[in-house]
């Protein structure tokens, strides 16, 4: 055993020395084969990719990509380990707020100049800026995710309460409003399922332009103003004030949040609008849902954490990937991955074509509407994000939801957490 | 009378404990989707269905990756069972500084995280050619339980009497002889208990099979287990529960072939006097 290690300790600084660093790669031309990371779990859309890519490899017999199937839990650390053993696969599927940190660290290709005019021209630029990192575009934004509402339309019935166009959703006061009017009994108006408080605070707040995070005198500083407390207040009130949200309901993942969905306890439950997928599968039969689009404050803008396709730094064939991610992420396979998944397709005519697939139905309508709502935050770019969520963010948050602390509190906690 | 009853009452109870993880995972894997999200779940389904096992075995090779399993798990229960008899008959007879020194970093090697040690162990093997290969895994897998496996054994081989191994040799039983044919018969709860260490650490292990292995056709079953669970612990339950319910079966199997040489009792009355 210690000789294994003394073995693998000297091997490791050996191999250290001689790597060389991020070299830049000689591109291959001629045939090639490509490996190709995918994170799909869904049933529906681990068929799309499989088939996309099967098609795409008779199509393309010079360009064969091997489809390597990964899982959320573990992505990263497979990633780190395969950048730092020069073992990484070619094209790989992620999300846009995991690049930043592979960005500085030289394991993503430039792809700037790779991505076709049509391409870049169907994704908004706010999207964009969520993959890019220092001038460097890291990754192709696929896949968004926006926040909805999902009511039971018999309750809302039975509250006199109208069913917003998808175009024109409610306000955060009347959403408050109408939480009451579904208050009654054993029902509880909302669940708010937070588990995992800050992305949802963070993503909400942009509805009343709260960014958390502003530069002064060339640091960047956590700070609370009105217009970030506006949401976790809002969502503080219906807890513990009006009563009309669930205070059971706020350790749970959108998912736990269900049983009591479908069981009548919850008439509403904010929540992705990918959980619109569970509704499908697991609802009752007889039990309608409706999707109620994103809530309004002083807009309806919701921070982006798109899906991404992205190309590996040390892949020899960086324009044979790029060509391979055009195919992939045309218009018709764009629609329908977003199907697959249940979630909202970067790309406006990819977008289009998915209302037409689906008639609208099922909350396509909310779902389609709501990815103009999508755009970057400021948390996004952040250095240190991730450890101030964890360390500070997420607990003060829960501390504030479950009534243990001020709002002072909160905010002061969240400013001080923060060393830029 | 009344204590026996309280006996079996105390071990039915233990029973249900430790059983009844294993019949829920059998009820959710029986679940047609409505059912896994009941606010009052019940332990027989209503409508139960095959359909979960249709779907993890359609969309996953569960099959090739259950084999490949047992070939790794099996490849290190055997290799590890190899190193570890000799080695730790070596640390419990021979009393050297070195030994002490062995057995104490034995200890000290438990300490380091997988993470720590993940990228060395890839460029290692990666360089004598073993990286995505069952042959890299089962290599890494042997190391890993050795530890514990040599501290486990040679507590066994200290229970042996030297008497008996002293008897033998002065009946004329050379040293090779004297462990083949007395020390090894009564070291056979300590080696099958290593072997099942070894078996099980292997058949679960999911992180290094997971960076390790590229090759899709060579996963384990933990690693392509892991595929039904999606962003932030978003579980598709279902198939889950009846992927992970059947890769139960094999480690269970191997218990209990195993589990009728873990009796103990054949030293007894060994020594006397």
């Amino acid at each position: 055993m210690l000789r294994r290690l003394a073995v693998a300790a000297a091997l490791l600084l050996g191999l250290a020395a001689c790597s060389g660093g991020n070299a830049p790669q000689e591109e291959t031309s001629g045939p090639v084969k490509l490996r190709f990371l995918s994170l799909a779990w869904q049933k529906e859309s681990l068929a799309a990719n499989k088939e996309i890519v099967t098609k795409w490899n008779a199509e393309h017999p010079d360009i064969q990509i091997e489809y390597v199937q990964g899982d959320w839990n573990s992505v990263h650390d497979q990633l780190l380990t395969s950048f730092e053993g020069g073992d990484a696969p070619d094209i790989f599927h992620y999300e846009a707020a995991a690049l930043g940190e592979f960005s500085k660290q030289g394991y993503l290709a430039d792809l700037s100049s790779l991505v076709s005019s049509e391409l870049k021209g169907q994704i908004a630029p706010g999207v964009w800026d969520t993959t890019t990192f220092d001038g460097k575009v890291t990754g192709v934004p696929f896949l968004l995710e926006s926040q909805v509402v999902i009511a039971n339309k018999k309750l809302l019935d039975a509250a006199g309460i109208a069913v917003p166009p998808a175009t024109g959703g409610w306000t955060w006061d009347e959403f408050q409003a109408n939480a009451q009017k579904l208050t009654a009994g054993e029902t509880f108006g909302v669940a708010w399922a937070l588990k995992s408080p800050t992305n949802r605070v963070m993503n909400l707040s942009l509805n009343f332009g709260g960014k958390f995070f502003y530069e002064e005198g060339g640091k960047t500083v956590v700070k609370v103003t009105d217009a970030e407390k506006a949401v976790p207040q809002r969502i503080h009130d219906m807890l513990y004030v009006s009563k009309t949200a669930s205070p059971a309901a706020l350790g749970m993942s959108g998912a736990d949040s269900l049983p009591g969905f479908f069981g009548g306890k919850y008439a509403m439950l904010p929540g992705s609008v990918s959980l619109r997928q569970q509704m499908v599968e697991q609802a009752p039969a007889g039990f309608e849902w409706v999707t109620i689009p994103p809530l309004k404050g002083a807009s309806s803008q919701q921070a982006a954490n798109p899906q991404t396709l992205s190309i590996s730094e040390d892949s020899k064939a960086k324009k044979q990937a790029m060509q391979f991610i055009e195919y992939f992420l045309n218009p018709a396979n764009m629609a329908t991955l977003a199907k697959g998944d249940w979630l909202v397709p970067t790309g406006k005519k990819a977008n289009d074509e998915l209302v037409k697939l689906t008639g609208g139905k099922q909350g396509w309508d909310v779902a389609a509407d709501s990815a103009a709502d999508l755009t970057i935050s400021a948390f996004q770019k952040v250095n240190g994000y991730p450890e101030w969520k964890s360390k500070h963010a997420t607990p003060a948050l829960q501390q504030y939801f479950a009534d243990k602390i001020t709002l002072e509190q909160l905010a002061k906690q969240l400013e001080d957490g923060f060393r830029g | 009378m009344m204590k026996r009853f309280l006996q079996y009452v105390a071990l039915m109870g233990y029973l249900i404990f430790l059983g009844f993880p294993l019949v829920w995972m059998l009820s959710t894997s029986l679940k047609p989707p409505p059912e896994l999200v009941k606010l009052h779940p019940t332990l027989v389904p209503d409508a139960p269905t095959l359909m979960n096992y249709v779907q993890a075995f359609s969309e996953q090779q569960l099959d090739r990756a259950a084999f490949n399993s047992l070939k790794v798990a099996l490849g290190s229960a055997v290799l590890t069972v190899i190193v570890a008899l000799p080695a730790s008959y070596a640390l419990a007879r021979f009393k050297t500084r070195v030994g002490t020194a062995a057995l104490g970093w034995v200890l000290l090697s438990q300490l380091f995280p997988f993470v720590l040690l993940i990228i060395p162990i890839f460029l290692v093997l990666r360089e004598v050619g073993l990286a995505n290969t069952h042959a890299g895994l089962v290599l890494i897998y042997v190391v890993w339980a050795l530890p514990f496996a040599l501290w486990m054994l040679q507590g066994f081989v200290r229970n042996i009497p030297r008497e008996l191994e002293e008897a033998a040799a002065v009946d004329g039983a050379t040293r090779l002889q004297v462990l083949w044919r007395v020390v090894f018969p009564l070291l056979a709860p300590g080696v099958v208990a290593t072997a099942l260490f070894a078996f099980i650490s292997a058949w679960n292990e999911f992180f290094f099979a997971l960076v390790l292995i590229k090759n899709p056709d060579l996963a384990t079953l933990p690693v392509t287990l892991a595929r039904f669970v999606g962003i932030e612990g978003t579980a598709r339950l279902g198939p889950l529960a009846a992927g992970s319910l059947l890769a139960t079966i094999p480690s269970l199997l191997f218990f209990a072939f195993m589990q009728r040489r873990l009796s103990s009792g054949s030293l007894a009355g060994a020594v006397k006097g």
